[in-house]
């Protein structure tokens, strides 16, 4: 067993695992950049060490500098949260060569399963569905235009080293293939050093649905799915499990899967698989796994009664799971809303500050995950995600209605949020019936403001 | 000729040049235009490009390449053209 736990990460994620250290018993460690001294996980955790200047480049992602600390406080365990070097192979790697365990699966299942066209062979191999496409990296338009006459158009040409939506391009013709396809290997050797791109299907009103599971090495359990359809530049911004999008039939059928997958590679820790999901015809289709916690945990935390966070860290130290499938039961409904600094009325750009006032909602159902504080000083250097909010309530409805009653008691002078964003989410009529797809939001923000302007507004304008 | 400084509209980190292996926007010295791009900002993983709001001589630099700044601090001085 581990006693002295290196937390190599910052803001909400990097308080979420103090806590969770804490209860294990373990000696919570925060390594953070210069930037990070007065974070509010550097004030909880037992102990902090310094790991180098601001820019992520030289602190966060930073392996030899983390090794060092990690030596110099005598770590037995790191866990790398989500971002910076949590799906990083070499990283994991590095940090079992220096006899610490590492909170997440082995480094050759990391990079297995974050190579794009690796892990579409994998699921294939393991009999889940994926998007019908190239079944490996294409090397020119002509052997492109043979991959489209099992597929057709349109089609997403993907960066294999891709990620976080980046270095995708859709094509909606064979034109547009043939022009596009050369610039899209260009653009991924630059951006990732690596050029190999695939195709595949482009679902045009696609839902994003994913499942959480646990690995033991030998077994997975899967703790239903979560919907993270509402998007902005392909970053989420609103989650919810379950799905409103799921039957029982097609819920089981979505979790077996990620099961089987999980099972086939020997997966230990806890992992999301996303898919694609199309309701029309009710197909889903595998696109990525995430080998790390995510962002979104908490809905499923809710839903389900289980602390992912604390389970991450025993099957880490090689415990087998401590639950079967049938132990794992759904119940009532959680949204997450993410609140960033960016500000809603100026195009979501980025508004770092000062907490000058914060007023947290509480009562039933209520549960924030945040490192702000009164007083504390936003640096500019990271993402803007600066606090969750989550609700449950025993059905979608009645959460929906908590997460308006939440937001409503929500107060935070200084700086603008995207909670005003979701006031608004949580009223709309689409949104109540959970017909969304990952383009609505985008849609929704370009609809003229007055299809969405309150009375007051109106009434101003006239 | 009045001279006029140009300062950083919102907190991140000053770049003098589009990426690390660039030669700079501008040196010391250069005839800027209203709209040049004279650097970039980045706050919160955004990369906001900087712009000159007046033509004229690019005098001084007072930020350094990767300075982290304030909300206005001072950037450079333009001796603007009359």
């Amino acid at each position: 067993m581990i006693r002295r736990l290196l937390i190599v990460n910052r803001g909400e994620i990097a308080l979420r695992i103090v806590r969770a250290a804490q209860e294990a018993g373990l000696i919570s460690i925060v390594a953070h950049s210069e930037a990070d001294v007065d974070t509010l996980a550097v004030q909880r955790a037992d102990e902090a060490v310094c790991i180098g200047p601001a820019q992520a480049a030289k602190s966060y992602l930073n392996i030899p500098a983390i090794l060092e600390a990690a030596k110099a406080c005598q770590a037995d365990a790191v866990h790398p949260g989500y971002g910076f070097l949590s799906e990083s192979a070499d990283f994991a790697r590095a940090v079992k060569d220096a006899g610490m365990v590492f909170i997440g699966p082995d480094a050759d299942i990391i990079a297995r399963m974050g190579d794009k066209a690796m892990a579409r062979q994998t699921a294939i191999e393991a009999g889940v569905p994926v998007v019908p496409g190239s079944p490996h990296a294409v090397n020119d338009v002509a052997e492109a235009l043979k991959v489209v006459e099992g597929v057709g158009f349109p089609l997403l040409i993907k960066a294999a080293a891709g990620g976080g939506g980046r270095g995708i391009r859709v094509a909606e013709d064979s034109d547009a293939l043939t022009k596009q396809l050369p610039l899209a290997q260009a653009e991924a050797q630059a951006a990732f050093g690596d050029g190999r791109v695939y195709l595949e299907r482009f679902i045009a009103r696609a839902r994003h649905i994913e499942v959480q599971v646990l690995g033991d090495g030998k077994r997975a359990v899967h703790f239903f799915e979560r919907e993270c359809s509402l998007q902005r530049r392909r970053q989420k911004v609103f989650e919810e499990a379950p799905s409103p999008a799921l039957n029982d039939v097609t819920r089981k059928a979505i979790c077996d899967s990620a099961v089987a997958l999980a099972e086939h590679v020997g997966y230990l820790g806890a992992g999301t698989l996303e898919y694609l999901f199309d309701d029309t015809t009710n197909e889903f289709f595998f696109i990525e796994m995430n080998t790390r916690i995510q962002v979104e945990h908490p809905v499923t935390e809710m839903v389900t009664g289980v602390d992912l966070v604390r389970e991450m860290i025993r099957l880490a130290c090689g415990q087998p799971l401590r639950m079967a499938q049938e132990d794992i039961a759904l119940k009532g409904w959680a949204i997450e809303m993410r609140i960033n600094a960016e500000d809603p009325d100026r195009d979501f750009f980025p508004s770092p500050g000062s907490v000058a006032k914060l007023t947290w909602p509480a009562g039933p159902g209520i549960r924030i995950d945040s490192g702000l504080y009164e007083g504390y000083k936003m640096p500019p250097f990271y993402d803007s995600l600066v606090a969750k909010l989550i609700v449950w309530d025993e059905d979608r409805e009645s959460a929906l209605k908590r997460a308006g009653r939440a937001l409503d008691e929500f107060h935070l002078e200084g700086f603008a949020t995207t909670a005003s964003l979701h006031r608004r989410l949580v009223e709309d009529p689409q949104v109540k019936r959970g017909a969304i797809d990952t383009a609505f939001l985008e849609r929704w923000l370009a609809e003229p403001a007055s299809n969405r302007a309150t009375v007051k507004e109106v009434i101003d304008e006239q | 000729m009045a001279k006029q400084t140009i300062q950083a509209p919102f907190p991140g980190v000053f770049y003098r040049k589009p990426s690390p292996d660039a030669p700079d926007y501008f040196e010391e010295g250069q005839v800027v235009q209203v709209g040049d791009v004279i650097g970039l900002i980045e706050v919160m993983k955004q990369f906001v490009e900087l712009k000159a709001e007046v033509s004229g001589t690019l005098l001084h630099f007072s930020a350094d390449n990767e300075a982290v700044l304030e909300a206005g601090d001072v950037i450079a001085s333009v001796e603007v053209n009359e």
